[in-house]
């Protein structure tokens, strides 16, 4: 058809119906992606943020796997037979060197697995006990972030949900705990807690955790969840004026349900984050009561503990003091940076 | 200054009054809440003495009147009685002895690390992502992760025993050294990487830019312009940081055996002498608070801009 200038006429090709390739051109080929998947892929950008969970993952599997697999554990004094006189030639042994008995069966065609760290000055391998140790200080550390969670979690939405007197009664609480000084009083509860459980504890399966961490988890519980329960608050109050909350009230929807099925997992990121950093700080915490001998209970180890007992011998076996500091700052400074990361890519709201 | 922000500050300081309080009957009703009473653990003694011993200390009456005569004993003459365990010595001189070193080594820290957090921060946001930016923060970085006791101790191992620039035993003559060092790197890599982020800022405002226009030089707008806006951040640190160096004297003073009151704390704890556990912490937490409070009030009157609740 010719095509006159000026011409009006429309061509009528163009309004053919499209084909099967034409169609499938236009086809949006990238899948759909969910908030979760969205935030990984900008997780997985940040390499910072991967090495830093690699390094938690890769350290936290040998904190679990190791002492399991090791032929020594971390309270066994190795000089100490039973039946027999102690043998000193197993303690404060240098990295790699082999008490006298050790030698005997090395001599003998035994392989024996070296003492990487050397022993202590009781004859303990240390390397299992710096491993029993990282152990340790994780399991404090997630569990007492677990615990201002749920406590953060619960005070926060209701405090926020609820308004009101509630609300002000339960803001002018968190107030005031949080002015308080947290490591005065976490020293000042702990020392007395660790007396006070000590007798209450025998007997039963708690005794095998340990007055001090228990009372570390109590002081924990009392003093750490104001920051979580402030920020959930803030959350939910900006969250409660959403028209989805309002629909679902007058559809009738209870409270409680209102806060679990649509107030906290649109908080969800915001609590994924703060928790990530919360686990970093509890593991902080506890190396310093540990270090203050507030800690852990012995013959247990942690980090801080270990750190502490080395500081007696520092003159002669620096690496015993340096190998536990290591790690402590490798894992704090992993898991602020993976905090970090979670934080860049899962708050939608810093993406601007 | 407006009826606002008086009404703030007013808030602020009744509020720090509250918590002090709360401190105080905390601390004294912990205290009181251990089992044994504060003589178990030491030889033992026969019922009359430990009914004279009792009586000479308070412990005999009901544990309200106890409180409210702590409570009165500290506010009206600021006596927090004698200690259990240094025979003939009050807490208070105990508290004041080891103040005068703990406040020397706290000033000291403090004053070092807000002056070179501060230049350092500057160096690194005027040189961004140059290899001088990169150095300070990688080493702040490391610095800002790592636990005070964990600091002191390699301090210890590096300076002390391999170097041996510096005595170990902060008692000695500049035996301060060191735990001034330990104390002041925590807070001074946390107040460059402040100043760093908040310059950075400042210097892509248009203001910075107006100024380069109209021909200032690199100094003025630097010293002139840049710095002082980017430090608001930096006051806003400035109570949690002396909080922080309080707690962090604590174990300093531990490991570099300094006679300050954080050690007197500590020791006092493992000791069981409960009148100077709860005299060093109610001095302690006061101080804190103040800091806070101070540091609070001064970051709304420095900023105008910041909307008071």
């Amino acid at each position: 058809m010719e095509n006159k200038m000026f011409s009006a006429q429309v061509d009528l090709d163009d309004f053919m119906p499209a084909s099967d390739k034409e169609k499938e051109y236009m086809v949006q080929m990238r899948p759909s992606t969910t908030f979760f998947k969205d935030g990984v892929k900008r997780l997985l950008k940040n390499k910072v943020a991967t090495v830093c969970f690699f390094i938690i993952v890769i350290i936290t599997l040998a904190a679990i796997i190791i002492p399991i697999v090791w032929p020594y554990s971390y309270d066994q004094m190795l000089g100490m037979t039973p039946g027999k006189p102690v043998d000193n030639s197993f303690n404060n042994l240098a990295p790699f060197k082999y008490g006298r008995s050790e030698m005997r069966r090395i001599a003998n065609g035994e392989t024996v697995i070296p003492h990487i760290f050397g022993t202590d000055a009781q004859g303990r391998d240390y390397f299992i006990r710096v491993v029993y140790g990282t152990r340790i200080s994780l399991a404090v550390g997630f569990f007492a972030s677990i615990i201002v969670l749920i406590i953060g979690m619960t005070v926060g939405s209701v405090a926020g949900y609820c308004g009101g007197a509630v609300d002000l009664v339960i803001m002018r609480i968190v107030d005031i705990i949080y002015s308080l000084p947290d490591m005065l009083m976490v020293i000042l509860l702990s020392s007395v807690l660790k007396v006070v459980m000590e007798g209450a504890l025998d007997g039963t399966v708690l005794a095998k955790i340990g007055s001090n961490i228990i009372s570390l988890f109590i002081v924990f519980g009392v003093l750490y969840w104001v920051s979580m329960a402030r920020l959930i608050r803030g959350q939910i109050l900006s969250l409660r004026e959403q028209e989805y909350v309002l629909a679902a009230r007058a559809a009738g929807a209870p409270g409680k349900w209102i806060i679990l099925k649509h107030l906290i997992p649109n908080c969800f990121s915001v609590i994924i984050i703060s928790t990530a950093l919360q686990i970093p700080s509890a593991i902080f915490t506890e190396s310093y009561l540990s270090f203050l001998g507030l800690g852990v209970n012995a013959p247990m180890p942690s980090l801080g503990s270990l750190a502490s007992d080395a500081l007696n011998g520092i003159t002669s076996y620096p690496y015993r003091l340096i190998i536990p500091a290591i790690v402590i700052s490798l894992i704090v400074l992993s898991l602020n940076l993976f905090g970090d990361g979670l934080r860049d890519a899962f708050d939608p709201k810093l993406n601007a | 200054m407006n009826t606002k922000t008086l009404m703030y500050i007013v808030k602020r300081v009744l509020l720090a009054i509250v918590t002090v309080w709360i401190v105080i009957t905390v601390t004294f009703f912990v205290m009181h809440a251990v089992p044994g009473g504060p003589f178990v653990g030491e030889k033992a003694v026969s019922e009359s003495v430990q009914k004279a011993m009792e009586a000479k200390y308070g412990l005999d009456k009901p544990l309200g009147i106890q409180y409210i005569t702590y409570l009165r004993d500290i506010v009206t003459k600021f006596d927090f009685g004698p200690s259990l365990k240094q025979r003939g010595r009050n807490v208070n001189d105990i508290i004041f002895d080891g103040m005068k070193t703990s406040a020397k080594l706290g000033v000291i820290a403090a004053f070092i690390a807000l002056i070179m957090g501060i230049i350092f921060g500057a160096v690194a946001a005027l040189r961004r992502n140059k290899l001088i930016d990169r150095i300070i923060m990688i080493i702040t970085t490391a610095f800002v992760s790592m636990p005070s006791f964990i600091m002191g101790s390699l301090l210890l191992i590096i300076f002390a025993i391999n170097l041996k620039w510096f005595p170990a035993n902060g008692a000695s003559k500049n035996g301060l050294t060191l735990p001034v060092l330990t104390l002041s790197l925590y807070p001074m890599a946390y107040i460059t990487r402040l100043t760093r982020s908040s310059m950075l800022e400042v210097l892509g405002q248009d203001y910075i830019r107006t100024a380069k226009a109209k021909g200032v030089s690199g100094m003025k707008i630097v010293f002139g312009h840049a710095l002082k806006n980017s430090l608001i951040p930096v006051i806003t640190y400035f109570g949690p940081m002396l909080a922080g160096i309080v707690t962090g004297s604590l174990v300093v003073e531990q490991i570099f055996a300094v006679p300050g009151i954080g050690r007197a704390f500590v020791n006092s704890i493992t000791g069981r002498d409960y009148p100077l556990v709860m005299g060093t912490t109610i001095v302690l937490a006061t101080l804190i608070v103040i800091m806070n409070l101070v540091g609070d009030i001064m970051y709304k009157v420095v900023d105008p801009r910041i909307t008071l609740e």
